[in-house]
C-alpha cells in the first residue's frame, strides 16, 4: 500500500502571488524523499500540494500536474477528501485533538468520519497505529488519558500513528522533528526508516544531518530573493547530493557556505 | 521603621534595603486612625470621609516611606499596587451595596410560599400572593427567546468565522455591531409592530417578548460564539482536513466540540443579559395575576415587570418588588452555576 507521486510543472499561487514556480519530480514508492532548502523557499507550500491542503488556505491556487497511479489530483472530478486520505499528513508541530483521549486521537480519522467500528476492530487498530508509531508501550496502560498529557515527542509519535491509522498510501511529514529533542528525535527518525516498508514517505527538514540520514532520495528548494518564486534546482539520490551535487547552490548549502 | 540594612552601596550590589511584609498594613493601620482623628476632630467622620482619607494618607505615607528606604522603582511600584486597591475597592462597593439591599429588603416577604404562589385573588394591602406565575412567565420567555436566537446566532458565527469572506461577512460584523446597541424599548417596539401587523391589535403572547428579547440576545450570541471559535486553532483543523475529514465534520466535531465550554458561557451571558429586560416585555407580555404556560397565546407575568408593577403599586408591593428582584438575581446565580457545571464537563482535557 504505497504509491508514487509524479509532478509536472506545478505551478503554486497564494492569490497572485506565485510562491513555488515549475517544480517536477517524480516521488517512489517504499522510500523516504527529503525536501531541503532555506526558510521561505516553499518546501512545505509544495509538500502541502501533495494531499490538496494547500487549498485550505484562502485564495491559494495550484496549476499543474501532480499524478498518483495515473490519477492526477488536481483533475476537476477529484475530491480533496478523499485525496486526503489517501495521502495523510504529520505537522510541524504535535497538535493532538485536546478533548480526546490518547485512543481516541489514533481513532480520530475514523471517528470524526462517522464511521462505525465494533469495539474490538477500534483496540486493534489502536494497538498496530500505536505500535507502529513507537509508542504502544509507553502509553498502553492509559489510553484513557488525554492526549494532551502526553510529552512533545510522544505527542509528535501520537499523530504519527493517528496518520497511519487510516492506512494512507503516503505519509507526508513537515519538519516532524523541528519542535522535538534529539532523543524524540531519533526515534522519529527510526520510525521513519520503519515506515518506509510499508509507505511512501516524503519529508520536510532544516536539518541536513536528518536528510542525509533518513532519505533516500533528497530534493534541493532555493529562492532568487524575496517576492521571487521559489524553485526545485536538483533532486538525485540522497549520497550523490551529499557528495557530488551537480549545482554549486546545493554544494554551499549543504556545506553551509551558504547566503 | 525598623529597616533591614544593607551593605554599603557599591556598584554591583544585588541587595537593597527592604520595607518589612507587614509595612503596607501598618500604614494602613496608621492611616485609618490618624483620618478618624482628624474627622472627628472637624466633625465630618462618616464611613466615607474617613475611607477616602485613610486611602490616600495610605497612598502618600507609604510611598514616601519606601523611597526613602527602598528607592524610587520600588516606591513605584507600591503607589500602582496601593492604585490599584483601591480601584478595586472602589468596583466592589456597588456590587456589595446593591447585593446588601437586595437581600435584605427581599427577605421581608422572601420564602417558601412567595415563590410557589401567584398574584390570584390578592388585593390592597394583603401580603399574601407571590411570585409563582411570574418565574412562570420569565422562563418561558427566555427560553424561547434562546431558542430563536442561539441556533441563528450559532450558525451566523460560524458562517463568519469557518466561510465568510469579502463584503457579505463584512456587512454582517457590521450590522451585528450596530445590533448589539440596539436600546431594548427599540427591540419591544418592534416585536410590538411585527405581531399587530401579523396577528391584529389585542394579540399578546409571550412569543411577542421572546421575540423582542431575541432581537437584543442574537448579536450578544453571535459576537460571543465568534471569539471562542476563532480560539479554536487553526492547526486543529488541518489536523482534521489532513485526515481525510470533510469540512462539515470538522466544524461540527472538532472546531464546536473544541469550544463548547465557552459557547455555553456565552450564551449565559447573552441570557443574564435579556434575563432582566423590563420595557420590551412591559409593552409586549404585559403582565396578569395567574400562571400562563401558554407562549403563544395571552398575557404572561415577568419578574422584571412584576417588580416595576409592585413598585409602582406602593405599600406592600414594595417588598413584593424587592422580593421579585431578590428571586430574579438567584435564578441568573443558578443558571450561571449550571453553565458552569456544563463547560467544565466539556473543557477540553489538560494536565498529566
Amino acid at each position: 500500500m504505497s504509491k508514487r507521486i509524479d509532478v509536472e510543472n506545478l505551478d503554486v499561487y497564494y492569490g497572485d502571488f506565485l510562491a513555488v514556480e515549475g517544480v517536477s519530480m517524480a516521488i517512489e514508492p517504499r522510500s523516504v524523499t527529503a525536501l531541503i532548502g532555506p526558510s521561505g523557499c516553499g518546501k512545505s507550500t509544495f509538500l502541502r500540494t501533495l494531499n490538496r491542503m494547500h487549498e485550505v488556505i484562502p485564495g491559494a491556487r495550484v496549476e499543474g500536474r501532480a499524478v498518483m497511479d495515473g490519477q492526477d489530483l488536481y483533475a476537476p472530478e477529484v475530491d480533496p477528501v478523499q485525496v486526503r486520505r489517501q495521502v495523510g499528513m504529520v505537522f510541524q508541530r504535535p497538535n493532538p485533538f485536546p478533548t480526546m483521549s490518547i485512543a481516541d486521537n489514533v481513532l480520530a480519522g475514523v471517528r470524526l468520519n462517522n464511521k462505525r467500528i465494533s469495539k474490538g476492530d477500534a483496540a486493534d487498530t489502536v494497538e498496530r497505529s500505536l505500535r507502529g508509531a513507537n509508542l504502544w508501550n509507553e502509553v498502553k496502560d492509559r489510553l484513557d488519558k488525554p492526549g494532551s498529557s502526553l510529552s512533545g515527542g510522544q505527542q509528535q509519535r501520537l499523530c504519527i500513528a493517528r496518520a497511519i491509522a487510516v492506512e494512507p498510501q503516503v505519509l507526508l511529514m513537515d519538519e516532524p522533528c523541528s519542535a522535538l529533542d534529539p532523543i524524540s528525535t531519533l526515534a522519529i527518525e527510526d520510525l521513519m526508516s520503519e515506515l518506509k516498508n510499508d509507505y511512501t514517505i516524503v519529508i520536510v527538514t532544516h536539518n541536513m544531518q536528518q536528510a542525509a540520514r533518513v532519505s533516500d532520495r533528497t530534493a534541493f528548494f532555493n529562492i532568487a530573493g524575496t517576492g521571487q518564486p521559489g524553485k526545485l534546482i536538483e533532486m538525485a539520490d540522497t549520497p550523490t547530493m551529499f557528495s557530488s551535487p551537480s549545482v554549486p547552490a546545493t554544494e554551499d548549502y549543504i556545506s553551509g557556505r551558504f547566503g | 521603621m525598623p529597616v533591614a540594612t544593607a551593605p554599603a552601596s557599591s556598584a554591583l550590589t544585588l541587595t537593597g534595603n527592604r520595607l518589612p511584609r507587614w509595612a503596607p498594613w501598618a500604614s494602613v493601620a496608621g492611616s485609618a486612625l490618624v483620618a478618624w482623628g482628624v474627622l472627628v476632630l472637624t466633625g465630618e467622620h462618616t464611613a466615607t470621609t474617613v475611607a477616602a482619607l485613610t486611602a490616600l494618607l495610605h497612598a502618600v505615607a507609604l510611598t514616601s516611606v519606601s523611597r526613602y528606604v527602598e528607592g524610587p522603582r520600588r516606591a513605584t511600584d507600591r503607589l500602582a499596587t496601593t492604585l490599584v486597591t483601591v480601584a478595586f475597592l472602589l468596583a466592589l462597593v456597588p456590587l456589595v451595596s446593591l447585593l446588601w439591599t437586595v437581600v435584605s429588603r427581599g427577605a421581608v416577604l422572601f420564602s417558601g410560599t412567595f415563590l410557589t404562589t401567584d398574584m390570584v385573588g390578592v388585593f390592597g394591602d394583603m401580603t399574601s400572593g407571590g411570585v409563582a406565575h411570574a418565574i412562570v412567565g420569565t422562563l418561558m420567555v427566555t427560553l424561547t427567546a434562546t431558542l430563536i436566537s442561539v441556533p441563528i446566532g450559532l450558525l451566523t458565527a460560524i458562517y463568519l468565522v469557518e466561510y465568510g469572506r469579502g463584503p457579505l461577512a463584512k456587512g454582517i460584523t457590521f450590522f451585528v455591531d450596530v445590533m448589539t446597541g440596539i436600546p431594548s424599548i427599540v427591540a419591544g417596539l418592534f416585536a410590538f409592530a411585527l405581531f399587530t401587523l401579523l396577528m391584529g391589535p389585542a394579540y399578546r403572547s409571550g412569543l411577542m417578548g421572546a421575540v423582542a428579547l431575541a432581537v437584543l440576545m442574537t448579536p450578544v450570541v453571535i459576537r460571543s460564539v465568534e471569539e471562542m471559535l476563532r480560539l479554536v486553532p487553526n492547526e486543529l483543523r488541518e489536523a482534521s482536513y489532513a485526515l481525510g475529514v470533510p469540512k462539515w465534520l470538522t466544524i461540527l466535531k472538532v472546531v464546536l466540540r473544541t469550544s463548547v465550554a465557552g459557547i455555553v458561557t456565552g450564551v449565559m451571558l447573552a441570557i443574564a443579559r435579556v434575563i432582566g429586560e423590563t420595557a420590551p416585555l412591559l409593552i409586549t407580555v404585559g403582565m396578569i395575576t395567574r400562571t400562563n404556560w401558554d407562549v403563544f397565546e395571552g398575557r404572561m407575568a415577568t419578574l422584571p415587570v412584576f417588580a416595576y408593577s409592585q413598585y409602582q403599586q406602593g405599600g406592600v408591593g414594595v417588598d413584593r418588588a424587592w422580593a421579585a428582584a431578590l428571586t430574579l438575581i438567584l435564578i441568573v446565580m443558578l443558571l450561571n452555576l449550571v453553565a458552569r457545571g456544563i463547560s467544565r464537563a466539556f473543557r477540553p482535557k489538560t494536565g498529566r
